[in-house]
């Protein structure tokens, strides 16, 4: 790969194509490819790191779905299986009050927990702690939820959007090619339906991130389909704020041996995401999936996010994610900065709320 | 061309540079520059692709010290409740275990103990050697200097002593900075640079292979991070009696002096630097036990040779709250995954397995 050529063609507006995102993925390269990953990401960004405080909201983790990769989901009546009241949740959320901006809420396909639960606790989540975004639910328990209420993605999105949902999480997509995903998650929404219900969100200007789940069974040729499939909608609707590789965690789930993450791997899918998604503003080292010290490198490989001070997260670390459960804001700050990066505190939506220039 | 850029040639050239060059450099060159760097000096000095690794255990002896670093979270005094000292059964216990998987050597480290003399390593060493076939690598050259002070002996006359009853490597534990000013504020009692410096020359004029570490991301400035690498430097032209240099991160829970440790990429820049700056030494291991499987595996491309041990057992680091733990398994996954050939070898590097 001639990276300056490269760097010249991608400065000046031309896009990478798929055989050369795939050439990037196999290239031993890495520093030339971490450093233009940087510079593209420095064109968009300066050099801003953005964070955000965020609360992660797990109402339960009873699933129909039973993902074989996922460590997280249980039966109704299983051990381990739980289901929080819209009050639990509340309790949880009024001690966050003044100090995040955001809730994350994600949980599993359960029968009880439908359009009326939900609606529930997104009106009473915004009387009980105002200010905060809500982002919840991701495209998959959306088309639960249409389809236990008998009512079309966009009547549900327009009833949750009016009840107080600002954003949805860009989760469950995993890897849309069918022949892996029918492997890997065969209960799951296939990869066109994820995409009609993003796009339908964005339409109704419901503003979401994306994600690829890799590091299971897909070749390099099938994540750059999926980012593929992201840059196409993504250029039409403009409505995805934000792409986050999540690294597939062996530990504890059915999909494959247990083996560590590859660190490198990591390394060059944050570069080649910034390199390939032009279109996206943003990408995100997820630290609780990569550990903090990995996330910081990618900040010198084309991530401009940490994602943020998660206040409890149940997801990754029942899949054995090895990270601390939360970072401080004094902590992610000095992270950022030890890059050589400029750290800023974000809301939902990419508006700066702190500086520390 | 930038001063680092220009830096950076010199030594890709593998011309050597001096202090004042390698403190420019460290201070301005960006991570991904240092690393491009490193990886093309580690490339040339080990074309074969080979990562390697042994397998051993840590065996801490006991964690009565009397130097009590303020770094430190493993130590106890005398009389605490959590103070141990193992028996010489526990210690054979420990060996077998090693032994039946597939371990070659020990590493047998402990505190200063104010009760014990040379008589102890001489009964237990010779008690090691006359049940096992294992390499003793064992004892810092601080405990060397605590043992040959509590017995009464000159230092080479504690070595030979210690060599006639098996041990036969030593550690560069202790290291630290080696700048005195830094060892005052973080370990105030232990021996400083001139002491290191005489026990591991002393060590590698009678033929014992030794490593050298360095634990960063304390108090230390750039500076000290480059003369610590300067004098090992010097060291190394004397007998080339380093096998290896570690560099490894400072870990502050549970420990007196706490603060914040050193993150991702400053750890990466130092491995990287020490490559460049370290014109004498073959091999750079990676710290998975400090850094993580996912950063010990970037650390391969960031100037790295080694991969450390496979440490069945580690307490020191663990004390501090780090509980990284990687099986064989997934050692050699980590290093085939990125793209080199795992290997076993033994304490001299000399390899005995691949994979």
């Amino acid at each position: 790969m001639e990276f300056k050529e490269l760097k010249k063609r991608l400065s000046s507006g031309g896009r990478l194509t798929e055989n050369e995102a795939v050439e990037l993925f196999n290239s031993d390269d890495i520093f030339s490819l971490g450093a233009l990953a940087d510079y593209i990401a420095e064109k968009k960004n300066k050099k801003r790191v953005n964070f955000i405080k965020n609360m992660h909201i797990n109402p339960g983790n009873i699933c129909i779905n039973r993902c074989r990769f996922c460590a997280f989901s249980r039966n109704k009546g299983e051990k381990g299986a739980y289901a929080f009241s819209v009050k639990e949740m509340l309790d949880k959320a009024k001690t966050a009050k003044g100090k995040i901006s955001e809730f994350h809420i994600v949980g599993g396909l359960n029968p009880e927990m439908g359009l009326d639960f939900y609606r529930e606790l997104f009106m009473r989540l915004k009387k009980a702690v105002p200010g905060v975004n809500i982002k919840a639910l991701t495209a998959v328990e959306i088309d639960y939820i249409s389809k236990i209420s008998g009512m079309r993605i966009k009547n549900v999105l327009e009833l949750l959007r009016d009840a107080g949902l600002d954003s949805m999480p860009g989760g469950g997509a995993e890897i849309f090619r069918g022949r892996v995903r029918n492997r890997l998650c065969p209960e799951k929404i296939p990869g066109s339906r994820w995409l009609h219900i993003m796009e339908t969100a964005h339409n109704l200007g419901i503003k979401t991130t994306a994600t690829m789940l890799f590091g299971h069974l897909e070749s390099y040729r099938d994540r750059v389909d999926h980012l593929r499939r992201l840059r196409a909608l993504q250029d039409k609707t403009g409505g995805f704020l934000a792409f986050i590789p999540l690294p597939f965690q062996p530990k504890n789930s059915e999909i494959r041996a247990s083996h560590p993450v590859s660190g490198l791997d990591i390394f060059k899918t944050i570069a080649v995401s910034r390199l390939y998604l032009d279109n996206f503003d943003h990408i995100k080292a997820y630290w609780i999936m990569t550990g903090e010290k990995l996330a910081q490198t990618c900040l010198r490989a084309g991530a401009d996010d940490l994602d943020g001070t998660v206040i409890e997260e149940k997801i990754s670390h029942m899949a054995g994610a090895d990270s601390k459960e939360y970072l401080t804001e004094g902590e992610i700050v000095s992270i950022i900065r030890k890059a050589g990066k400029i750290p800023v505190e974000r809301d939902t939506f990419y508006k700066r709320l702190k500086v520390w220039s | 061309m930038g001063a680092a850029e220009k830096i950076l040639k010199k030594a890709e050239k593998g011309i050597r540079l001096t202090t004042e060059e390698g403190v420019e450099l460290f201070k301005s060159a960006d991570l991904l520059s240092l690393g491009r760097a490193a990886d093309g000096i580690r490339r040339r000095l080990h074309p074969s692709g080979v990562v390697s690794f042994v397998i051993d255990r840590n065996i801490n002896y006991t964690n009565i010290c009397v130097n009590q670093c303020r770094f430190c979270a493993f130590y106890r005094k005398e009389g605490d409740p959590e103070a141990y000292i193992l028996s010489d059964e526990e210690i054979y216990a420990k060996i077998r275990e090693t032994v039946k998987l597939g371990g070659t050597q020990i590493l047998i480290q402990g505190g200063l103990h104010p009760g014990l003399d040379i008589t102890y390593y001489e009964r237990l060493f010779s008690g090691i050697k006359k049940r096992f076939t294992i390499g003793i690598h064992g004892l810092s050259p601080a405990e060397i200097k605590h043992i040959a002070k509590s017995s009464g002996l000159s230092l080479n006359d504690t070595l030979i002593k210690l060599r006639e009853h098996g041990l036969d490597s030593i550690p560069g534990g202790g290291a630290e900075i080696l700048v005195d000013a830094v060892r005052g504020r973080v370990s105030p009692k232990k021996i400083g640079y001139k002491e290191w410096r005489e026990v591991m020359l002393a060590a590698q004029s009678l033929g014992f292979p030794t490593s050298a570490t360095m634990m960063f991301g304390s108090v230390e400035t750039s500076e000290d991070i480059v003369l610590h690498m300067a004098r090992l430097r010097d060291m190394q032209d004397i007998h080339g009696g380093f096998t290896a240099f570690i560099p490894w991160t400072y870990q502050p829970g549970n420990t007196e002096l706490g603060g914040e440790t050193a993150t991702g990429v400053e750890y990466l820049r130092v491995l990287a630097f020490s490559r460049i700056f370290l014109s004498n030494f073959i091999n750079i291991q990676a710290s998975w036990v400090t850094q993580g499987a996912q950063m010990a595996q970037l650390s391969l491309r960031f100037g790295a040779n080694d991969f450390g041990s496979t440490m069945l057992e580690e307490n020191v680091v663990a004390a501090t709250g780090i509980k990284n733990r990687l099986s064989l398994e997934d050692i050699i996954f980590l290093i085939k995954d990125a793209g080199f050939t795992p290997a076993q070898r033994d304490t001299k590097y000399s390899i005995l397995k691949r994979f």
